[in-house]
């Protein structure tokens, strides 16, 4: 239950503007790839359109291919709706749902699209879910109370479960422990290091501890000024980025001389 | 042995020194009420008056006793709480007058029997007559007024909301703030301007053209009611889906659901409780309407529970007529006594829809704690 994604000569536009320039990555499946780079290098801009996210802001467009195990997510025809159902989100800033109970927050997915699901499937699925999310421990006994009343972290680990109880392929995460504090950060390092045995996840963060902590393989975006676009640097594994980079760039932004 | 240790004692502290005491604002207003009293003796009582002299005696002697023990910042801090306090005294009156006004008056109409569930179909000025000169009970009530009001706005209501909302919607999901959704937005905004009486002329005008000359039923003045609701139900409703964080939209697009479903299950659901207690304000706000439902649906005296046929009264109408045009002429004042009670009972529905507004938008908000 997950695929690999290959990017070739992907140019990404708000309008006019160009904001990243001609990134080819491949994404290994059940692997963790995380983007690094300093704020504005069009990281989250290239995530999003992993999923096709990008859409939902006005003007924004992309040239290039996106290959989901050789589909392109950007052929013609392809349904925006189909390809977010397969590649799921986590947001920077925790959204659960404020109308719905912990409950229906993990079975958003399933519910919003009028799915029918028996008590007891769903049953399973939210305690599934909430398992994998590691939060099952946590909120077994309040189920049916709202998702809002949950700490920072609770609620970033919900929309975690919520992801993954539509069942993707592949996960990906726009900074999900820059708003939340380091025991919280830990509890979604652990889970990401428990996701990646089932899923393909890609992390944007701007905490390269954390990209080392976590991931198997970095990319270094990086911008060459202001109103320049964002361009990839640099993809390997993560150890080779963090301790034998080939570009001077990857390497004194991972050494702390710039950024 | 002798004692190092002062005693306590109690004297006030001296980080409380120079403050008026907690009475102070309370001894002022006394004796300004007392020196208002007795300056107002002197030219002709009157309470106006003793209030408007008492409230600037007691600023002034706040003030200045302020001043002069607590220095000019502490004084200015209370000309300032006077000026406030003042202001709201203001404002407040009208409403205070209005509501003592209507309910000295109107309590008489409201228990009169039958006040409530009669019409004035058969009240004549012959039994106005008898009730003022040989004290019979005032009879005939408001019963097809009241009637004709629910079922004008119930109606005014049902054509609004689904017009309003839809429209608040594709402003606010679709309209992208390009060129059309910008259009509506300044038309809307026309439209909030129009007077009332215009848009009964405009109802009355359309069905005299659609269904035929004459044409006067609730219906119509259902349609003018729903020219003036449309627009502030647009902007609440417009205000209210903008306030829910985009966020939610993207969780829920990123879940793979589709725009639609999104705005239907997420984004409304957020907003609901504000939508809510919007178009509740709006139908308080067309419910008193006179003049477009004059034009529209006439005047009856009789009940009619059919919104599409035939005259209907109102509320507002009902006042109206009963105070131009009293049933009897030569004793008008059964039918002042009607229409002020009339009067009580539209602003109780007034009051009642706000607080139902209040209690909409606390049942539907989005539940917190844990």
């Amino acid at each position: 239950m997950s695929k690999r994604i290959d990017v070739k000569d992907l140019n990404v536009y708000y309008g006019d503007f160009l904001a990243v320039e001609d990134v080819t990555i491949n994404i290994e499946a059940k692997s963790v790839t995380a983007f690094i780079g300093p704020s504005g290098c069009g990281k989250s801009t290239f995530l999003r359109t992993l999923n096709r996210m990008h859409e939902v802001i006005p003007g924004a467009r992309v040239e290039g291919e996106v290959m989901l195990d050789g589909d392109n997510l950007y052929g013609p025809g392809v349904d925006p709706v189909t390809v977010r159902s397969q590649i799921g989100m986590v947001f920077q800033r925790p959204n659960p749902f404020p109308t719905m109970s912990i409950r229906d927050n993990v079975l958003a997915g399933v519910k919003l699209n009028n799915k029918k699901i028996s008590k007891g499937e769903a049953d399973v699925l939210v305690e599934r879910s909430l398992k994998g999310a590691n939060l099952w421990n946590e909120v077994k006994d309040r189920l049916e109370k709202p998702g809002s009343g949950l700490s920072g972290g609770q609620q970033q680990r919900l929309c975690i479960a919520r992801a993954i109880a539509v069942e993707p392929q592949v996960i990906l995460m726009d900074e999900p422990c820059s708003a939340l504090d380091p025991i919280s950060t830990l509890a979604i390092e652990d889970l990401i290091n428990e996701l990646k045995d089932q899923y393909t996840v890609v992390i944007v963060t701007h905490n390269m501890q954390q990209a080392a902590r976590v991931s198997d393989r970095t990319a270094f975006f990086n911008i060459a000024g202001t109103g320049k676009p964002g361009k990839l640097i640099e993809v390997g594994d993560t150890h080779t980025i963090f301790s034998n980079p080939t570009q001077k760039a990857t390497e004194d932004y991972v050494s702390g001389r710039f950024g | 042995m002798t004692s190092t240790l002062t005693p306590v004692r109690s004297k006030r502290s001296a980080l409380t020194k120079g403050q008026l005491p907690k009475y102070a604002p309370y001894a002022v207003l006394a004796a300004a009420l007392v020196v208002g009293a007795a300056i107002l003796a002197l030219v002709g009582f009157n309470a106006f008056g003793w209030g408007l002299v008492s409230a600037l005696l007691f600023a002034i002697g706040l003030v200045s006793w302020s001043a002069a023990v607590e220095g000019s910042r502490k004084a200015k801090d209370k000309l300032a709480t006077c000026l406030v306090v003042g202001s709201f005294l203001i404002a407040l009156l009208p409403l205070i007058s209005v509501i003592w006004t209507v309910l000295v008056n109107g309590i008489p109409g409201l228990i009169a029997p039958g006040f409530l569930s009669t019409s004035m179909n058969g009240v004549t000025g012959v039994y106005d007559n008898r009730a003022a000169e040989e004290g019979a009970p005032v009879i005939g009530g408001i019963y097809h007024a009241l009637l004709g009001t629910i079922q004008i706005t119930l109606l005014a209501t049902v054509i609004s909301v689904p017009v309003g909302l839809l429209t608040a919607i594709y402003l606010v999901e679709y309209g992208n703030d390009g060129r059309i959704a910008r259009a509506i937005t300044f038309f809307v905004d026309v439209m909030t301007g129009i007077p009332s009486i215009v848009a009964g002329l405009f109802a009355a005008a359309f069905f005299f053209a659609v269904v035929g000359p004459g044409t006067k039923t609730g219906a119509v003045a259902a349609v003018a009611l729903s020219v003036l609701m449309i627009p502030v139900v647009v902007r609440s409703s417009e205000e209210m889906l903008k306030i829910v964080p985009n966020e939610l939209r993207e969780a829920a697009y990123a879940l793979g659901v589709r725009k639609w479903r999104t705005i239907i299950k997420v984004v409304i659901p957020t907003a609901i409780s504000g939508i809510a207690s919007g178009v509740t304000l709006a139908i308080a706000r067309v419910i008193g309407e006179t003049a477009p439902i004059l034009v529209t649906a006439g005047f009856a005296t009789s009940i009619n529970s059919n919104v599409f046929s035939g005259w209907m009264a109102s509320l507002p109408t009902f006042i109206y007529t009963q105070i131009l045009n009293p049933t009897s002429p030569a004793n008008p004042d059964p039918s002042s006594q009607r229409a002020w009670g009339a009067a009580l009972v539209l602003i109780i529905l007034v009051m009642l829809l706000n607080l139902g507004a209040r209690l909409i938008a606390r049942v539907f908000a989005p539940k917190t704690g844990r």
